[in-house]
């Protein structure tokens, strides 16, 4: 089985963002980035499916961007994935061009699942998955929870906002990781080091056969504050009386 | 604009998320100068159909192959209907429901899509959309280059919108069935839910956080409370994560996006993906034991105490002033 999961390199989530001055897009200047979180859970539930499924399994990661997206490809190594392939732009892809380059890396690399994050925690999109699997007129399930092989397909649960849902689903398929699916593991340091000298495949987005063509662009970006000034109270009383005040109570 | 608004529904009712959706299909054609049609797909789809054209005039995709609703079906059916009804835009609810589909739709329609719209205006004949991003740090605005556009729009932003006075025509649409995909079997639906509402639907939501150690403190408190106030119990993730509250309760970023009258965060510390969640609520309320704790700057009041204390308390005090 070939399971190709797609990465995106994203802003640490744990660092404060910053628009730039003209409300342009964002101040990049100082951030360190980190493979997408929700990805790693992709990554750890290919791994899983290695250990757990089928043995002979090919585990290939692909990333979308810039050169410097190799630190990013190279921890999936680390963490176990048998194959690493950067198509290279500089341009700043929105999700449909992204999907468009992720469907031509289907059709050279033709696996049998891809397993992706449900949406990058940096635009907040959650499109490419389903538009990858639109353009390959593949089936999908986003949101998944648990994933098995089973005969003829896979059984998945979905997270939905009512609770589990149950599929079976054929493949190939495109399905998208929730943030229950598993733990990522840990890469150890002779597996990071390891990771270090692997070769990294490269290829430009243009000798893929993709024309980028824009479908959503940022006019402006504001980081508004949310803080509010805290009245501390000192009693249920207090409190009860406030919120009458404020007619929600 | 033409826009065409998918109904989620129960097999009856319209759902509320998407009466948000039809607010923003509303305000856009008057800003623009054009008219609103709705969508319901189903099988027996006729209570729902009705219903929604207490709003508007609707598009009833009514086949046995829609049901149970799968995205792949769901998709190439309101992408036919986008294409040949000539719409500018399709919009719907940024549910669960909601994103797997129209994600979809948008793949099948060239990718003009916003997702998780929060507001919108209407520059030189053109929309932009304000959506967050970095789980709510940021607010971008966009414009999508093209069409036909797909949006998403959160319940949250957009007031769901009124029964119009003279209900809408019913229209069948034909479902060429042939041609929808039949690759995933829907194998078990969730439970229904039990008295509470949805904590997306409810005025006031009551969440819990780390403080409570287990499903029963949580619901003689947290749920007690919630009941009280007619309300939803909710739940940071941390709870979600240690199994002492279900999935579909969790509020944040990886869960739901609430912005109810009033919010109660009790034993919550406020981590930057739970506040995601949360913090366009009216009213906020915390009661944690730690006054440095992070959920204190976004809310209007606080208790520094024991939820332990503090919450048998209040549901005293509310109690005896109902009685």
């Amino acid at each position: 089985m070939k399971i190709l999961v797609p990465t995106k390199r994203v802003p640490d989530p744990d660092q404060r963002v910053r628009a730039t001055a003209d409300g342009s897009g964002l101040e990049d200047k100082d951030l360190y980035y980190v493979p997408n979180p929700f990805d790693l859970i992709a990554v750890e539930e290919a791994l899983a499916i290695r250990e757990r499924e089928i043995e002979d399994s090919e585990i290939v990661t692909v990333g979308v961007g810039v050169t410097d997206y190799e630190k990013e490809l190279r921890a999936t190594l680390a963490m176990g994935a048998d194959r690493a392939l950067l198509v290279e732009t500089a341009a700043n892809l929105d999700p449909w061009n992204v999907a468009l380059a992720l469907e031509k890396v289907v059709e050279r690399e033709q696996p049998d699942l891809v397993l992706m994050g449900k949406q990058a925690i940096d635009d907040d999109s959650n499109q490419v998955g389903q538009f990858l699997a639109a353009r390959l007129g593949w089936p999908q399930a986003t949101f998944i929870a648990s994933f098995a092989l089973v005969e003829g397909g896979a059984a998945i649960q979905r997270e939905t906002d009512t609770g589990m849902e149950s599929l079976k689903i054929a493949l190939p398929a495109v399905v998208t990781a929730d943030l229950r699916l598993n733990e990522p593991r840990y890469a150890s340091m002779p597996q990071i080091m390891k990771a270090q000298r692997r070769p990294i495949d490269r290829v430009a987005l243009e000798d893929l056969g993709v024309t980028v063509a824009p479908r959503c662009e940022i006019v402006a970006l504001e980081v508004p504050s949310a803080n509010r000034t805290c009245a501390f109270l000192d009693s249920a009383d207090e409190l009860l009386d406030a919120l009458r005040n404020e007619e929600v109570c | 604009m033409k826009v065409l608004v998918h109904f989620e529904h129960d097999g009856g009712a319209i759902k509320r998320g998407s009466l948000s959706a039809l607010r923003f299909a509303r305000d856009v054609a008057e800003q623009t100068g054009g008219a609103v049609t709705g969508l319901v797909l189903g099988s027996d789809a006729g209570d729902a159909a009705s219903d929604a054209a207490r709003y508007v005039p609707v598009l009833v995709a009514d086949d046995t192959a829609l049901k149970p609703a799968i995205a792949g079906p769901h998709a190439r059916v309101i992408a036919d209907a986008v294409t040949s009804g000539g719409f500018d835009v399709v919009v719907g609810a940024a549910t669960s429901a909601g994103k797997d589909v129209l994600g979809r739709v948008g793949g099948l329609l060239g990718g003009f899509m916003a997702s998780d719209v929060v507001g919108h205006e209407v520059a030189d004949g053109e929309l932009l959309f304000r959506r967050p991003m970095f789980a709510g740090s940021a607010i971008a605005t966009v414009r999508l280059c093209g069409g036909p556009q797909v949006v998403t729009v959160r319940d949250a932003s957009y007031e769901p919108s009124d029964a119009a006075a003279e209900p809408g025509a019913i229209t069948p649409l034909a479902v060429d069935t042939g041609s929808l995909p039949r690759d995933v079997e829907v194998t078990g639906t969730p439970p229904s839910q039990g008295g509470r509402p949805d904590v997306t639907e409810a005025q006031v939501v009551v969440s819990g956080g780390r403080a409570w150690k287990s499903s029963e403190d949580f619901e003689t408190h947290v749920g007690a409370l919630a009941d009280l106030f007619g309300g939803a119990a909710g739940s940071s993730r941390a709870l979600v994560d240690a199994g002492i509250t279900p999935n579909e309760l969790q509020v944040g970023q990886t869960g739901k996006i609430v912005a109810p009258q009033l919010y109660l965060a009790l034993g919550i510390s406020g981590a930057v993906q739970h506040l995601a969640g949360m913090r366009n609520s009216k009213v906020i309320v915390a009661i944690n034991e730690d006054r440095d704790a992070p959920i204190f700057q976004v809310s209007n009041y606080g208790i520094v105490g024991d939820v332990y204390e503090v919450v048998p308390l209040l549901i005293e005090k509310l109690k005896a002033a109902d009685a």
